[in-house]
């Protein structure tokens, strides 16, 4: 435990190499709205990155256009590290809302990205119950998703991000639903399963404390039009606790990003 | 063994221990008092009718040729249960026929509708015009250039049965959860795995929706394309018997062809609406038991 807590501490932003990177990407929509003007941005492996802005700032059109679910109006997306075509197994997504098929059970919910790619049932078994011990639903597998809490749902929602081995996994603010307890929960069982497997995190957020208490950099955008106004590293120690949450470093960082956002904010119209 | 006997016991008068509060104890009787009166009442009242049915009959002296009794209804049906028994089996067959084709085609229409919008645009207008179109209207045409008569009966019951089959099923084909539709493109899936493990089950309730109201329109389609149709003899169905038996004045019998075509109606209705909380108890909110 120690060792790979060491180890990710180590893993500082600038030491590693981009395993994505957004270059002057726009992005207008058909009926005339300006999405993303200009972003360029290097996401580097290993990092938990927020991208933090007011809604309208474009930042679930970058994860979007990241994922090849939207294409951008100019600009590139490029994958440094792959030769050839981007896999599509090494990017998973974690949308806002659980995002589960209600008519099949929690099982079915977490195989569904293997079954598409053509394992059976049996041959999957083995990861899906790994994929659920890792968000601790083992014992739910038989259950359906109307029988879940919001939290749990979200928790097979994860599962199912996870069961494909994601290179980087990309989260469009996926507990904003959530209250407030559950909240803090998944948020410290996001971080131990970050610092265990060492992915790559794109998430997206409208929450200062919750951007500052996951990330180790925050990127602050701003709206109308969608650009990146700054590039924050939030450098305190992993693993990061309760403690943290209530320590003077936190509310520091907390009222510099704030600072950050509100000078955003400033800078497009004001909401 | 004992133990888990004792803690069972214990279970029990642990429960009865538990001490509810008035308003529960009243919930869970209204909620007892419900479920029984589910089927009591209906069926006093279904009894109280025919009683009373019975009694006018008596009290007023109608004859039986304008009104007949109960008894005299059941007394036909069991007299006449040969003749009868035939009609029924050719309206069932034209009714059975009619629904399974309008379920095949409205299903097949429906995933190809949602495949292409160019064939849906293109197609769409003709299945409207199929169903504003009353049937009645156009079955002469249809049992004119149509040479066997069953054939003409079958497309007359399917014209009407399909419709709310294509349409609910296209609705729900095309109202799957648009993250999940973009949690399958993000995964690659092929046109085929998307409407197989997603289209389909989200347009599962629609259609089940659609059977129901397609099952009694298909009876009702095979009926009206027999009064029509108007044939005698051997591919007679129920409708002839009752034409026949106004015809000749047979009340009774008419009575026992009428029940008869409710009875078909009611056990569609029910075998559809089991089929819909069978293939949808675990999931779907219009199938679920909930606490008040």
């Amino acid at each position: 435990m120690t060792a790979m807590v060491q180890n990710n501490m180590l893993n500082t932003p600038a030491e590693s190499s981009a395993i994505v990177s957004l270059n002057g990407i726009c992005k207008t929509f058909s009926n005339g709205t300006v999405a993303l003007d200009d972003l360029s941005l290097d996401i580097r492996e290993g990092e938990f990155v927020s991208l933090l802005g007011p809604s309208g700032c474009g930042k679930s059109t970058a994860l979007r256009i990241i994922t090849n679910l939207v294409s951008p109006t100019s600009g590139r997306v490029e994958w440094p590290q792959e030769t050839g075509k981007q896999k599509d197994h090494e990017l998973s997504f974690v949308f806002q809302e659980p995002t589960l098929m209600p008519w099949t059970t929690v099982f079915g919910n977490v195989w569904l990205p293997l079954r598409l790619k053509g394992v059976s049932k049996k041959a999957a078994s083995d990861r899906v119950m790994e994929a659920l011990q890792m968000v601790g639903l083992e014992q739910f597998a038989q259950s359906y998703p109307r029988e879940l809490s919001g939290g749990m749902k979200m928790r097979v929602s994860i599962a199912r991000a996870l069961i494909t081995r994601p290179k980087i996994l990309l989260m469009d603010e996926p507990f904003a639903a959530l209250d407030e307890i559950t909240r803090f929960k998944l948020n410290n069982d996001l971080l131990h399963l970050w610092e265990t497997f060492g992915w790559t995190v794109v998430f997206v957020t409208h929450s200062v404390f919750e951007s500052v208490y996951l990330s180790n950099r925050i990127v602050v955008m701003a709206a109308r039009p969608g650009r990146v106004v700054n590039d924050m590293a939030i450098d305190a120690p992993y693993p990061r606790d309760e403690n943290f949450r209530t320590s003077s470093v936190y509310s520091g960082f907390c009222r510099d990003v704030s600072k950050a956002l509100h000078a955003a904010m400033g800078a497009g119209d004001h909401l | 063994m004992t133990v888990a006997i004792a803690d069972k016991q214990a279970l029990d008068q642990s429960e009865q221990a538990v001490p509810l509060d008035e308003e529960e104890i009243r919930r869970a009787r209204a909620v007892r008092i419900e479920k029984i009166g589910r089927w009591v009442l209906p069926v006093i009242i279904l009894t109280l009718s025919v009683y009373w049915w019975d009694r006018l009959c008596v009290w007023n002296e109608i004859a039986h040729y304008i009104l007949p009794r109960p008894g005299l209804v059941f007394h036909t049906l069991v007299e006449d249960w040969g003749i009868l028994s035939t009609a029924l089996g050719n309206t069932l067959k034209i009714t059975f026929g009619a629904l399974a084709f309008a379920t095949f085609g409205g299903l097949g229409l429906a995933v190809l509708f949602t495949q292409s919008k160019w064939i849906e645009i293109s197609f769409f207008p003709y299945a409207v015009i199929l169903q504003v179109t009353p049937v009645i209207a156009i079955a002469p045409l249809i049992l004119i250039y149509v040479d066997s008569v069953a054939a003409g009966l079958l497309i007359c019951a399917w014209i009407v049965a399909f419709f709310p089959i294509l349409s609910n099923t296209t609705l729900g084909l095309n109202s799957a959860d648009h993250n999940l539709q973009s949690l399958f493109r993000l995964y690659g899936a092929s046109r085929w795995q998307t409407l197989r493990y997603l289209r389909l089950p989200a347009a599962m309730p629609y259609f089940l929706g659609g059977l129901k109201i397609a099952g009694g329109l298909s009876l009702i389609g095979a009926i009206v394309a027999e009064f029509v149709a108007g044939t005698a003899g051997s591919g007679s169905g129920l409708a002839n018997q009752i034409l026949e038996s106004s015809y000749r004045l047979n009340m009774p019998r008419m009575f026992a062809a009428l029940t008869l075509i409710s009875a078909t109606g009611i056990l569609i209705f029910l075998t559809t609406n089991l089929l819909s909380y069978l293939l949808l108890r675990k999931w779907h909110e219009s199938a679920l038991k909930r606490e008040a």
